[in-house]
């Protein structure tokens, strides 16, 4: 079985399309867990990320996060550390590289990869149960991420 | 990971603002219809010594309505699958006719424990075995009847008449000998971090279980309390039917109910509950 596992691992994305000027998921660059440049070169939009934190079909953050400024949100869970002054902690490098690949800056976190398509093991088609098709991609968009990332820099004490 | 420990500290404070209010199992104790007490919490079996002090059952974390729910067969909306269950017990179905009682005679009586030691290995197929795969072996064998589906209604419900009938009796599969290399497939799965999302068994329901997972509370994941009846859905799940739904909820692939793998995953979750009391049908939201 172990072989069964293994051999459904890096089931490639190759029909995941990235527009132009966006860096691919798999063209990120970390540099001890940060990426320095815009995966997008376009500056994220506060309000968006804002939304993408609290939504469930989006990042769904609340669901591992505490965040005071989404208590209009209900049911934040409390698996990872509140994100209330994550911009006081954090540079916009480094929260860009939490958010995209959490685990080189925190190795072996539960939280998810959200900018990433490959080295997955039994990857599926978003919450259907089933095999991965030709839409699969990462969770977020890049601007997605750059979102985000604008959103957790406001969020100081 | 030292940063996490700080920063920890902070979540206690901002729990309040949020209402996400009971974040640890309830000290409470479960006494069935006045008279089965059921070890809901108790030292974990010694091959679980490094990753779990105690092990603990699903109804110390669901809320008081519904542990209440459990406590009372009149309450427990189960219970009604029980009895369509002892119903089929005793229907004559098939080539050989035969019912389950023609050779088992008084469920109450001789399937009293059995619950409790399966998933089992079975020396004739040598393979380890579930509970739906020993019903379905007597059905096609013994009874030339028709195999049940394996997270059907008819299969559910039976499954629940056996597990009704061993309550409180503490859950002791057997993880040597020949199924231990199927214990080890499923020790594997457990702790194997899958889906889209990279989480495991283990990352919910042993690092994190007491906790909310959103509007979740978060519980060791036992299976001792199964088939479970879901407020959710209205009607009694299997085990396996809530291994998909969680392996579904990491963005995985998911395997079918009834394959090689969810079986050695059921034999390996069921000995983390050894010592738990068989508590099924119980009741879940
Ligand atoms: C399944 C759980 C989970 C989800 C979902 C999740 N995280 Fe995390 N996150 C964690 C954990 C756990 C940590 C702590 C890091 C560690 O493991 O050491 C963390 C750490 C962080 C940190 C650094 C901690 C700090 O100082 O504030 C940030 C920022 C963060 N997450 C943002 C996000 C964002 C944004 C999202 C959604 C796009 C998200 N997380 C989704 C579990 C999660
Ligand atoms: C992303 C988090 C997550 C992961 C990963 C996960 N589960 Fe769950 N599981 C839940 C939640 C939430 C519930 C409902 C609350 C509870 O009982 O914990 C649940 C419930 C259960 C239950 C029901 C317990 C009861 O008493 O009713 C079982 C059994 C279970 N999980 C087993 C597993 C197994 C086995 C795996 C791995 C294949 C797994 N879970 C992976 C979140 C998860």
């Amino acid at each position: 079985m172990k072989r069964s596992i293994i051999t459904a691992i890096a089931l490639a994305s190759t029909a995941f399309a990235v527009s132009a000027g966006e860096i691919a998921p798999t063209e990120v660059s970390f540099s001890d867990g940060t990426v320095a440049e815009s995966l997008t070169g376009v500056p994220g939009d506060r309000e968006s990320g804002r939304e993408i934190v609290g939504s469930k079909k989006l990042g769904n953050c609340v669901a591992c996060h505490q965040v005071s400024d989404l208590s209009d949100v209900p049911f934040h869970g409390e698996i990872g550390p509140s994100l209330d002054g994550a911009g006081d902690r954090w540079t916009e490098e480094e929260l860009r590289g939490i958010v995209a690949n959490a685990k080189i800056m925190f190795e072996g976190t539960m939280m998810p990869s959200f900018y990433k398509t490959e080295g997955f093991i039994r990857p599926g088609n978003a919450y259907t149960g089933e095999a991965p098709d030709d839409t699969f991609g990462p969770i977020l968009t890049a601007q997605q991420i750059e979102d985000v990332v604008a959103y957790l820099a406001t969020l100081k004490e | 990971m030292t940063r996490t420990k700080l920063i920890s500290g902070l979540i206690g404070a901002t729990l309040l603002s949020t209402g996400a209010a009971f974040a640890d199992p309830v000290d409470d104790n479960l006494i069935i219809n006045e008279e089965i007490e059921i070890v809901t919490r108790t030292a974990a079996p010694a091959h679980l010594a490094d990753a779990l002090d105690e092990v603990m059952s699903g109804w110390l974390f669901r809320g008081t309505e519904t542990r209440a729910m459990e406590s009372d067969d009149f309450d427990n909306p189960g219970m009604i699958f029980v009895e369509k269950a002892m119903d089929s017990w005793e229907t004559v179905e098939g080539s050989e006719g035969k019912s389950c009682a023609s050779c088992h005679g008084d469920a109450e009586e001789s399937m009293k424990g059995v619950r409790a030691v399966y998933p089992k290995w079975n020396d004739a197929a040598e393979e380890v075995r579930t509970l739906e795969m020993q019903i379905n072996d007597c059905r096609t064998t013994r009874m030339g009847a028709e195999k049940w589906k394996y997270t059907g209604g008819d299969m559910v419900n039976m499954t629940a008449l056996l597990a009704s009938v061993s309550r409180g009796m503490p859950i002791n599969v057997a993880i040597d000998g020949p199924a231990q290399s199927t214990w080890e497939d499923g020790k594997e799965l457990y702790y194997t971090r899958t889906g889209q999302l990279e989480l495991s068994c283990a990352n919910c329901h042993e690092d994190n279980y007491g906790k909310m997972i959103r509007a979740d509370h978060l519980s060791q994941g036992q299976i001792n309390g199964f088939p479970a009846y879901r407020l959710k859905n209205t009607k009694l799940n299997s085990v396996h039917a809530r291994f998909k739904g969680c392996v579904r909820d990491t963005r995985a692939e998911t395997y079918k109910p009834g394959s090689p793998e969810f079986v050695a995953l059921e034999l390996y979750v069921a000995s983390r509950g050894n010592g738990l009391s068989v508590e099924g049908p119980s009741v879940r939201n």
